[in-house]
């Protein structure tokens, strides 16, 4: 063939180009003069009609592009068992996702009914087009994931908890989280939601830490089915943060709107740290067998992603356009991940509360002490004792280790507004709505419930706002429970009827598992309903006990 | 205790049945009923995944709209169940089928265009015929438009994930295929001296022959009823004009106007509508034969078939002038329309309501 001469070019017929596509697809919107769209998800926000620039893609190229990468993922979920990874997968790693499954689809889902509320509201058919095809995406994601966690339960040592998965979510304490998590996406002022909570903070800024940390530990503990996929999700979020960009420029351009959207960083800001930062950071730092000095720590990787790529590439340049950025807050979160140690308390609370949990949580030991001391300078003082409490109580037989008072730890308050409980004892703190008092982790949640979440905001009407509800302290809904009943309840018990579905270790064996009758003699209670019974008096020691902390005790 | 710690230690591999415990076969999702006798694919990544406070939510729904509706409110239809979550899809479709069947539709149509416009295709359609794709089917793109985003925004509102699954697929069909005919027409567009390839808005939003089913159209998007909104799309529009237009008009009469390019684009829209239709009337005929509720549900659905029949039946006469346009003339509108109502009657027999109002018997 002549040079320069390819099939291609023979066959080449003029065609026209992306942009030109992407233009006549916006023009098939118009302006309906019959019957106009009900305004059913409002916003306080004012949303100019400017189009912006959105990325431009048509569902002509986008559903090949999807499909070429589902068969990837496919491909390679195949050759994962055909290559027999189970055999050499960290078990210590798969059941942490037991809990991560269980949650994420979830907001996945939600995601797409968001772009519901933002369709109507988008700015420009153009930007419309690019929320309908995250809507599909999203879809994508939520049942590529239910895929996954079900290939899991058909391949995985132990497939309990797997098979109660939905279930599970609904009941669970730890993924109430995950449910404060998604809920925040799609319910309220329709921007707060799904523009500034769902994308412009939680999609671009945390994604990162869920959708590439996640897999390169999973990868690094035999586990090359989780990267397939969420790398594969995670290729899709470049358009959603585009979309989200998009959407808040056109918002930025009223100064009506800067209070709502200072309300509104800050509160997804700091609610995605609390939520992602205790989640995805317990999962890397301690679903891992790797304990390789090299590799970057959660903090490591939270001040790459979070603080230079977000914080000072994203969030500062909006200071140009008279928006108030929440430095402090930023400082802050950084200070509890490297000097409060939030993802180690994180942790500890999950295990603390492994007979309510639906997965195994086994002991770290002297390989994984000495990594924690490296990246955090400090670990080992203050949770050395506690994991060989843990390791010595995990034998059945044992009393559980929330209801050891030999060790020393204290059972936490749960913050009204992240569901995480106040791990970080010194910035407990309460409040009072409607004249009920609520506990939080940090004042930054304090403000959320009682400022950000409310009628008004500095004097103005909100009436878009959204509102915390629902039974939201777990610990409320088994108040006076015996543990036994509560977990019968839940639903975490095996087929036997009497076996527990959590294990406090990775002992695959009848013999070391732990049954109902194990955790009998035990009874929970709610802390807030305790503190709320109290007198003002009693109540303000407790306050203060609670904040200066505990010790675990030495053990021998 | 040595011949514990033996055995346990002996677990060196993470693969299912290298060590036999209870509940080391629970190898299935065991949290709800399947409809068959084993749970479907479909069924294990979609059921239950929007939480309900009947079923697992425990803590009900932790955020509330300002007026204290919850996230997912059951008031949101005028529709009653006695159980949303009985619903499944007809069509199954998650994720890996759905962009699977997109993806080798947009391939097709992409090698039908591609294929046609090289042979010089385009050229040879008739010159009457050119005009009506750039008026009409120019028009008729933006009803299309109109049910996709009417469709993206009721599946927000759904009580169970199989509900809103369904009505997001439906969206994603008819957005994709509004783009189709978008696309088509400015390719077409580019071998056919001429052609004005902004025709088709004017004529969708001023010509009278059009105004019918724009007003159709924008009472749909407009409602506020989630389900209101799939009902009329489906059970309604979908019979008396899209598929009365797509495959009583376009689909009958293109080849004889030397047009074989414009039927496979369309024809696409109409497999996209058995699935969607079968969705539906499977979610309908649930609700109107729900032991407790059937009643209140049939008489409901009524309401929106005289209202959404009416905008229809009115939007289907505006078209009839259509017909007569095409210099070969292969189909008649009475023919169309009898076939219309026909189909109508069908899809009422099977969801278990009575069409007479709207199209006599
Ligand atoms: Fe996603
Ligand atoms: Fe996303
Ligand atoms: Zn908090």
């Amino acid at each position: 063939m002549p040079d320069g001469l390819t099939l291609n070019k023979i066959t080449a017929q003029r065609g026209i180009s992306i942009g030109e596509a992407a233009r006549r697809v916006a023009d098939l919107g118009w302006t309906p003069s019959y019957v106009q769209e009900a305004n059913t998800f409002p916003t306080d926000y004012k949303i100019k009609k400017v189009p912006r620039d959105p990325m431009k893609q048509v569902l002509r190229s986008y559903f090949p592009m999807q499909e070429e990468k589902d068969n990837r993922v496919y491909g390679a979920l195949d050759a994962a068992l055909r290559g027999d990874m189970f055999r050499n997968v960290e078990p210590r790693w798969i059941e942490w996702m037991k809990l991560f499954l269980a949650i994420i689809p979830f907001p996945e889902i939600s995601a797409a009914r968001s772009m519901a509320m933002v369709g109507r509201l988008a700015p420009g058919e153009e930007l419309r087009t690019g929320f309908t095809m995250q809507m599909v995406d999203e879809f994508r994601h939520s049942t590529i994931q239910m895929n996954l966690k079900k290939w899991y339960m058909e391949n995985y040592i132990d497939p309990a908890g797997f098979d109660i998965t939905e279930a599970a979510f609904g009941k669970c304490y730890a993924t109430t989280i995950g449910r404060q998590f998604a809920e925040g996406f799609l319910t309220g002022d329709a921007i707060t939601a799904a523009n500034v909570y769902l994308t412009v903070v939680a999609e671009t800024a945390f994604t990162n830490t869920l959708f590439v940390a996640m897999p390169s530990e999973a990868a690094r503990n035999g586990d090359y089915a989780l990267p397939t996929v969420f790398l594969s999700v995670q290729s899709d979020e470049s358009r959603h943060i585009g979309n989200g960009h998009s959407m808040l420029m056109s918002i930025l351009q009223d100064p009506d709107n800067h209070k709502l959207l200072e309300r509104d960083l800050k509160y997804a800001f700091w609610q995605n740290h609390a939520i992602v930062d205790a989640a995805i950071g317990t999962f890397i730092e301690y679903g891992t067998t790797n304990r390789d000095k090299k590799k970057e720590s959660y903090a490591e990787l939270w001040h790459r992603w979070i603080y230079e790529d977000y914080y000072r590439t994203y969030m500062l340049p909006l200071e140009k356009y008279g928006i108030k950025i929440h430095h402090d807050d930023v400082a802050h979160a950084w200070d509890r991940i490297v000097k409060s140690n939030y993802v180690h308390k994180t942790a500890q609370f999950f295990a603390v509360g492994w007979p309510v949990n639906f997965w195994r949580i086994e002991a770290q030991t002297e390989k994984d002490f000495e990594w924690f001391e490296h990246k955090y300078p400090g670990w080992y003082a203050e949770f050395g004792n506690f994991w060989k409490w843990y390791d010595k109580l995990s034998h059945k037989g044992s009393k559980p280790i929330l209801f050891a008072e030999e060790v020393g730890y204290v059972y936490p308050y749960r913050c009204w507004s992240c569901m995480v409980p106040a791990l970080i004892r010194e910035e407990f703190c309460v409040g009072e709505v409607d004249g009920k008092l609520y506990t939080y982790c940090s004042e930054e949640c304090r403000w959320t419930h009682t400022t950000a979440f409310a009628a008004e905001y500095e004097g103005r009407p909100t009436p878009a706002m959204g509102r915390f509800s629902g039974r939201r302290e777990w610990e409320t809904c088994y108040d006076g429970w015996n543990l036994a009943d509560c977990i019968q309840d839940l639903g975490f018990v095996r087929s036997d009827g009497k076996t527990l579905i959590p294990q406090p270790h990775l002992r695959f064996d009848d013999r070391e598992m732990w049954t109902l009758d194990d955790v009998r003699p035990y009874t929970l209670g709610s802390p807030l309903e305790a503190l709320r019974k109290m007198t003002p008096e009693a109540r303000e020691k407790a306050i203060a006990d609670y904040r200066a902390g505990f010790t675990i005790n030495a053990i021998n | 205790m040595s011949a514990t710690q033996e055995t346990v230690d002996s677990v060196k591999s993470g693969a299912a049945g290298a060590a036999k415990f209870v509940d080391w076969d629970s190898r299935k999702f065991n949290y709800f009923e399947p409809k068959g006798r084993k749970a479907s694919h479909y069924e294990d990544v979609t059921v239950d995944v929007q939480p309900d406070p009947k079923r697992y939510l425990l803590q009900d729904w932790i955020i509330s709209f300002a007026d204290g509706t919850p996230t997912y409110a059951e008031n949101w239809t005028q529709a009653l169940a006695s159980d949303w979550h009985r619903y499944r899809s007809v069509d199954q479709e998650w994720e890996k089928t759905h962009y699977q069947r997109q993806s080798t539709i947009v391939g097709m149509l992409q090698n039908v265009i591609n294929n046609g416009r090289r042979s010089g295709a385009p050229t040879r359609f008739d010159p009457a015929w050119v005009k009506i794709l750039q008026d009409h089917l120019g028009a008729y793109k933006h009803a299309e438009f109109g049910l996709g985003t009417a469709t993206m925004q009721a599946q927000r509102y759904g009580f169970t994930q199989m509900v809103n699954n369904a009505i997001l697929t439906n969206s994603s069909y008819k957005l994709r295929f509004a783009q189709d005919l978008t696309l088509y027409l400015s390719e077409i567009g580019l071998d056919i001296e001429k052609f004005d390839i902004d025709a088709g808005k004017r004529h969708w939003l001023d010509d009278p022959v059009w105004q019918g089913t724009r007003e159709a159209v924008e009472a749909i998007m407009g409602a506020t009823d989630y389900l209101e909104q799939y009902f009329a799309v489906n059970i309604v529009f979908e019979p008396l004009v899209g598929e009365l237009f797509r495959s009583g008009f376009i689909m009958r009469v293109a080849a004889a106007q030397n047009d074989f390019i414009t039927p496979a684009v369309v024809s696409a829209a109409e497999g996209d509508y058995e699935r969607n239709l079968a969705n539906a009337v499977e979610l309908m005929h649930m609700l109107a034969t729900d032991e407790k509720h059937g009643a209140h549900n049939q008489k409901l659905f009524g309401t929106w078939l005289s209202h959404h029949g009416a905008l229809a039946n009115k939007a289907a006469a505006n078209l009839q002038p259509i017909w007569s346009l095409p210099r070969v003339k292969v189909a008649q509108y009475t023919d169309a329309v009898a076939q219309a109502h026909n189909r109508l009657r069908a899809i009422g027999s099977e969801v278990g309501i009575d069409v007479r109002g709207v199209i006599g018997s």
